[in-house]
């Protein structure tokens, strides 16, 4: 069992600045627009501080709390694989020479500290290094070895959060270095700070901190189990993969397919998502030639060319194959489901479709279930 | 007449029927055979035989304005040619000429009527093996129709 | 915090090797054979493997390996020009230079025909995936029982590789079965879908294994007719094709269901597809 410490507002400064200083570029939540993102940080008055996220279906607002908490919110648009695989990254570069062409070896990649990063994120980075890690990526494991996690335990989930049901929060258990715990009541506002790793050990070490007492650190757990008792949604995981796996034919999928405006936004604030391509340049005088990835969705439908047209030309396979893939492919892939229940697909759907939701209505209707002599599940939904 | 009997028990269209049966479809029935090049009937003309082949092949072409003749099928040993006797106006819906030396079996189509006629059960024997073969000559037509080795650009 | 992921060196992963080419053969009239020099004398390949070529600063695109797996002195690579990056590789001239990444994929499985009938189906340009089987059976010719290639295309025209299959057909030990979906009058062989050569073919229903490659709608309907013949999922072997882009199961495009085709195919037995192969845009 790693220390843990209490530090206050002055002590979260010094930990954005003596990661600074270690050579971290440390990207944490920040008002952007109208919502938080993350971006560099330089200091907690960066954070948005005293503001809160109005999240559900389809809508998205931020407001006055009316206090000075640095971690009122919960999850914005973005995640942090916009740094892990950023879109645009060059991920090869050659010159042409006299036999044929060779390699520019890549630039180093930058090493960030991912602040303010929640137990969902957390859980999201871990499924992505399975992801990556399969297949060996160097621009993934370029920024995500030298990485530092700052992760922030939840205690006031949104209504459209999942993880408990995912197992994912709403508190951090590992894949950090500090875990951070805002307690805000009034006159009180401190942090407690608990180290994950060694490096966070020897950073915590050198603020300036006090030994928690004991009924702190016992509330500290009680508003994190609080928070799993509160969560706004909950996705029924047990039998999951096959229920999705053999309810392909379902006529579900075409009724979704009248809702989805097959956008893409769900995909692009996803977490987990990793579906790439490649854009080739070549420089005027042909001699410089860079492949970029780009982030691509499976909703587009590009995405399934092959000569003679798309594989999937219509919505509902489209929308089946991100919530199947999701759902229950990833787990034949990866050994774990892809969803980690940060709730953004819900919230930023222009249509409100809830990925809790669509799992049901097809548990619900699982076709599975139909046997010769009773009414076809067709019928039963006409 | 055994001869022919013989010939057709051995057949796999016949598979299943009875010997009484196939006795009673061979008395339409007669060995043929055609040299390489012979036509066997044109487009238009009056439709009378059937023909199950032997030995041999033989294309079925289409007249068109833009491409001449083209051949759009070929058939084989075992393949059944011929059901335009079933249906008005009783015409050939294409030209059929021997890709090779054939022998066949020529069927009367008028006399498979008479007795699908007399003997109802017969009948229906018929058209279900029959109806077989078009279901499945059908699909692969579908198929050929899709021009699936084409490019796309 | 220490997470370590591995990481193949740049070179092996996503990295491209130039190549040198050795010639460029037109074989019909979009579809053309590349001979590459390969990137090292320990190349080799397995029939039914891929690489992806990629044209310097333009593109890069899968492309099937479709000659002798026992020829290490040269990667042939049958490319169809259909688009940007295809049109550039099949105009580079010997002595330019091409990326290659590879081989990706899975392979026939020649292991598992051993001792048996074997058919090899092959409709328009999948007869160039299929080829290095072809040979690698024939080299080996002593391990098979009956083998036949039913090869169907649009019309005589579009046969590919059709020097070769005149020397295939002048073998005792390969049955060697054609047609077209259309022909002139000039044509004296058989006309109609592939399928309708696998009847006069003569194999051994419970015992035979098949090697599938075509468009898909084909293959289904070879998929259909063979199974009627007794030939069991297991022993059914098809060419899946789906959006390729890495070849390494990062990029996600070629999914199909749970499989990665870069990577769990594109040679996949039925059994192992258990049915997706029916499924409305999978």
């Amino acid at each position: 069992m790693r220390e843990t410490l209490v530090i206050d507002r002055e002590g979260v400064d010094a930990l954005i600045h003596a990661l600074a200083d270690r050579g971290y570029e440390v990207v944490g939540p920040t008002v952007r627009g109208q919502t938080i993102l993350y971006d560099t940080i330089a200091s907690t008055d960066d954070l948005p501080v005293g503001l809160t996220d109005r999240q559900e279906a389809g809508t998205y607002r931020l407001e006055e709390r009316g206090d000075g908490a640095l971690f009122g919110y919960v999850v914005g648009p973005q995640s942090f694989r916009r740094f892990t695989t950023p879109p645009g990254a060059v991920f090869w570069k050659g010159l042409r020479t006299e036999g044929g062409f060779e390699t520019v070896e890549p630039a180093e990649p930058p090493r960030y500290a991912f602040f303010g990063a929640r137990p969902c994120e957390v859980a999201a980075l871990k499924v992505q290094d399975n992801v990556y890690g399969a297949v060996g990526d160097p621009l993934y494991a370029g920024r995500r070895n030298q990485s530092f996690t700052v992760a922030v335990n939840c205690t006031d989930p949104a209504p459209t959060c999942f993880c408990d049901s995912m197992g994912t929060g709403p508190g951090v258990s590992d894949g950090y270095d500090i875990a951070l715990t805002e307690v805000i009541d009034g006159e009180t506002h401190h942090f407690i700070a608990e180290a994950g790793s060694d490096e966070g050990s020897e950073i915590l070490a050198s603020l300036v901190s006090r030994d928690p007492l004991d009924e702190e650190l016992v509330e500290a757990r009680r508003m994190v189990v609080r928070a799993s008792e509160h969560m706004g949604r909950f996705l029924e995981t047990d039998g999951l993969k096959d229920l999705l796996q053999g309810n392909l034919e379902n006529p579900y999928w075409d009724e979704i397919a009248k809702r989805c405006l097959s956008c893409t936004n769900c995909t692009l604030v996803c977490p987990t998502c990793f579906c790439s391509s490649i854009e080739d340049h070549l420089s005027l005088d042909g001699t410089e030639a860079e492949r970029v990835r780009t982030w691509d969705s499976c909703f587009t439908l590009e995405f399934s060319y092959v000569n003679g047209g798309p594989v999937r030309p219509s919505v509902g396979p489209r929308y089946r194959q991100w919530l199947t893939h999701k759902l229950a492919s990833w787990v034949d892939q990866f050994g774990e489901m892809g969803c980690v229940g940060c709730g953004r697909c819900i919230t930023w759907c222009p249509v409100g479709i809830d990925i809790t939701k669509e799992a049901a209505e097809i548990r619900e209707r699982d076709v599975r279930r139909v046997v010769v002599g009773t009414p076809s599940v067709r019928e039963a939904v006409e | 007449m055994s001869e022919l009997f013989e010939v057709l028990v051995g057949q796999p269209f016949f598979k299943g029927m009875t010997d009484e049966q196939i006795r009673t479809i061979a008395e339409t029935a007669r060995l043929v055979s055609f040299d390489e090049g012979s036509v066997i009937f044109v487009e238009g003309g009056p439709a009378r035989m059937s023909y199950l082949i032997l030995e041999g092949d033989i294309a079925l072409t289409l007249r068109t304005q833009e491409h001449g003749s083209k051949i759009i099928q070929t058939l084989h040993r075992g393949d059944f040619l011929g059901w335009s006797w079933m249906y008005p106006p009783y015409r050939w819906n294409f030209d059929s000429s021997c890709q090779s030396d054939v022998k066949a079996i020529q069927f009367d189509g008028p006399a498979l009527k008479k007795i699908a006629l007399a003997d109802p059960q017969l009948g229906y024997e018929m058209m279900r093996r029959f109806t077989e073969i078009i279901v499945t000559r059908m699909q692969a037509l579908r198929i050929q129709l899709l021009d699936v080795y084409s490019t796309f650009r | 915090m220490s997470i370590q992921l591995s990481a193949e060196p740049i070179a092996h992963v996503m990295s491209p090797v130039p190549c040198r080419i050795l010639s460029v053969e037109q074989e019909l009239e979009d579809t053309y054979t590349l001979e590459v020099e390969p990137p090292g004398s320990d190349w080799g390949f397995l029939p039914g493997q891929y690489t992806m070529l990629y044209a310097f600063g333009i593109g890069e695109v899968p492309i099937s390996i479709s000659g002798d797996p026992a020829d290490t002195t040269k990667i042939v690579q049958t490319i169809r020009a259909v688009g940007a990056v295809t049109d550039a590789l099949v105009g580079l001239k010997p002595g330019d230079f091409v990326g290659v990444r590879g081989p990706f994929g899975t392979s026939w499985d020649t292991k598992a025909a051993e001792g048996r009938d074997v058919l090899i189906v092959a409709g328009g340009v999948g007869l160039a995936p299929l080829r290095p089987v072809i040979y690698d059976v024939l080299n080996n010719r002593d391990r098979y029982e009956n083998v036949t290639l039913m090869y169907g295309a649009r019309s005589p025209g579009d046969l590919l590789f059709a020097s070769q299959i005149h020397e295939w057909r002048g073998r005792f030990d390969i049955e060697v079965l054609i047609t077209v979906d259309q022909a002139d009058q000039n044509w004296r062989g058989p006309v109609g879908v592939v399928t309708s050569l696998v009847g006069r073919s003569s194999y051994d229903g419970d015992t035979a294994v098949a090697f599938v490659c075509g468009p898909e709608v084909m293959m289904r309907f070879t998929i259909q007719t063979l199974e009627r013949g007794g030939i069991t999922d297991d022993r059914l072997y098809v060419s899946m094709e789906r959006n390729m882009k890495c070849g390494i199961g990062l990029c996600g495009h070629c999914q199909l269901g749970k499989f990665f085709l870069c990577k769990d195919g594109p040679v996949m037995t039925c059994a192992q597809m258990a049915g997706s192969c029916w499924i409305r845009e999978v």
